[in-house]
């Protein structure tokens, strides 16, 4: 499955455990682009050498939405909620997870991906809240696809009637193209970004169900129109549903906890 | 640069039907890539000769037919150009809409041998 990484390297992607070793490393994440160097194709110039056309039409990123079905399938028939946060670095997802977390976990059962390039760091993060995570660390590519999530699914075994959150590679333009299967997708945005950031990078916010504005509480002291991120965000997008939240002093977290319990059917 | 998973993702389909045709190599790829796909063309072109290298697409010629964005005005219904996702419809200026066209990323066809 090569619609993936784009790292070009086969073992660069692992999916591991928090305290998993390295050697235990998800070996079955290989990708097959190394193969074309070693195949024969039996050519054995018997044939006439007439040039065929192939009229094919096929949607480049096929692979990876039919995987992302399949994921989407998966959590249908466990009743689960699975969410892709995605943002730029720095807009506070971890965070955000951590919070969300630890102030709900007590009440919906949490299963969380972390996607980063490197590092153990996110998981380790969740792992001290107690809640199950799998980090997926992607190598040089620049943000998660469907086979990675599907394989980090199976390693995590969420519960009936859970929540899945998936944190994607911090980067606001590639994982915008790769469905992950999920549910809901919710971008998140910080007063300490531009607030033009919505039609700077439309196509996350095109794609997404949930806009989430983190770091209110610094809003006195940046030049940041929270109006005129949501009326730039609206335009790209007239579907999408605002929270306006801290993440450090609490403010406005209510508002997004209720819409993650209405959305656990149980 | 998601461009080079998706060159890979080319690489791959090209490597599939050459062995379904019991071809050797690929002497023209035609893609279809819409201008609201996310992808960019120039950082496409750059990843090329990393993703195709040692494939059936390495000594390829490639065709990029880009296709404009067309979207149809959820309110009155008309279509319209669009540049931008975030173009408003030229009647009303509202902006829910339908993007009808605009969005392909397609393997049009290939030429092998």
């Amino acid at each position: 499955m090569c619609t993936t990484c784009g790292c070009g390297v086969t073992d660069e992607i692992s999916i591991k455990l928090p305290g998993e070793n390295l050697s235990g490393a998800v070996k079955n994440m290989q990708i097959e682009i190394s193969n074309h160097h070693e195949h024969e194709h039996g050519h054995h110039h018997d044939h006439s050498h007439e040039k065929t056309v192939i009229e094919l039409e096929q949607d480049i990123l096929h692979a990876n939405k039919m995987l992302a079905e399949r994921n989407r399938g998966y959590f249908l028939a466990k009743n689960i909620f699975a969410i892709n946060l995605v943002s730029s670095p720095g807009s506070g997802k971890t965070s955000l997870l951590e919070k969300t977390l630890s102030d709900l976990k007590n009440e919906i059962d949490f299963y969380v991906i972390e996607g980063d390039q490197q590092t153990m760091n996110d998981a380790d993060r969740i792992d001290a809240l107690k809640v199950p995570v799998v980090q997926i660390n992607t190598g040089k590519a620049c943000h998660l696809d469907s086979d990675m999530v599907n394989k980090a699914i199976l390693k995590l075994n969420p519960s009936q009637d859970s929540i899945v959150m998936i944190e994607n590679v911090g980067n606001l333009v590639c994982p915008a193209a790769f469905d992950l299967g999920e549910n809901a997708r919710a971008v998140i945005i910080s007063t300490t970004e531009g607030d033009d950031k919505p039609i700077k990078y439309p196509d996350m916010f095109a794609d997404s169900d949930v806009c989430i504005i983190n770091k209110i509480d610094l809003l006195p002291y940046v030049n940041f129109d929270v109006s005129k991120a949501k009326d730039y965000a609206l335009r790209v997008n007239p579907k999408l549903i605002f929270f306006e939240i801290s993440v450090t002093t609490g403010e406005g977290t209510d508002k997004w906890y209720e819409w993650l319990k209405s959305n656990v059917k149980k | 640069m998601h461009e080079l998973s998706i060159a890979l993702g080319i690489v791959e389909i090209a490597e599939k039907e050459v062995l379904k045709a019991g071809a050797s190599k690929v002497e023209l790829i035609e893609l279809e890539i819409g201008k609201l796909s996310g992808v960019e063309i120039e950082a496409l072109n750059f990843a090329w000769p990393q993703a195709t290298e040692g494939s059936v697409l390495e000594t390829a010629e490639k065709k990029i037919y880009v296709i404009k964005g067309v979207a149809e005005c959820l309110d009155c219904n008309i279509k319209f150009d669009i540049e931008n996702i975030y173009d408003s419809c030229p009647k009303c200026n509202g902006y829910l809409k339908n993007i009808i066209q605009g969005k392909e990323l397609r393997v049009k066809a290939l030429t092998v041998d």
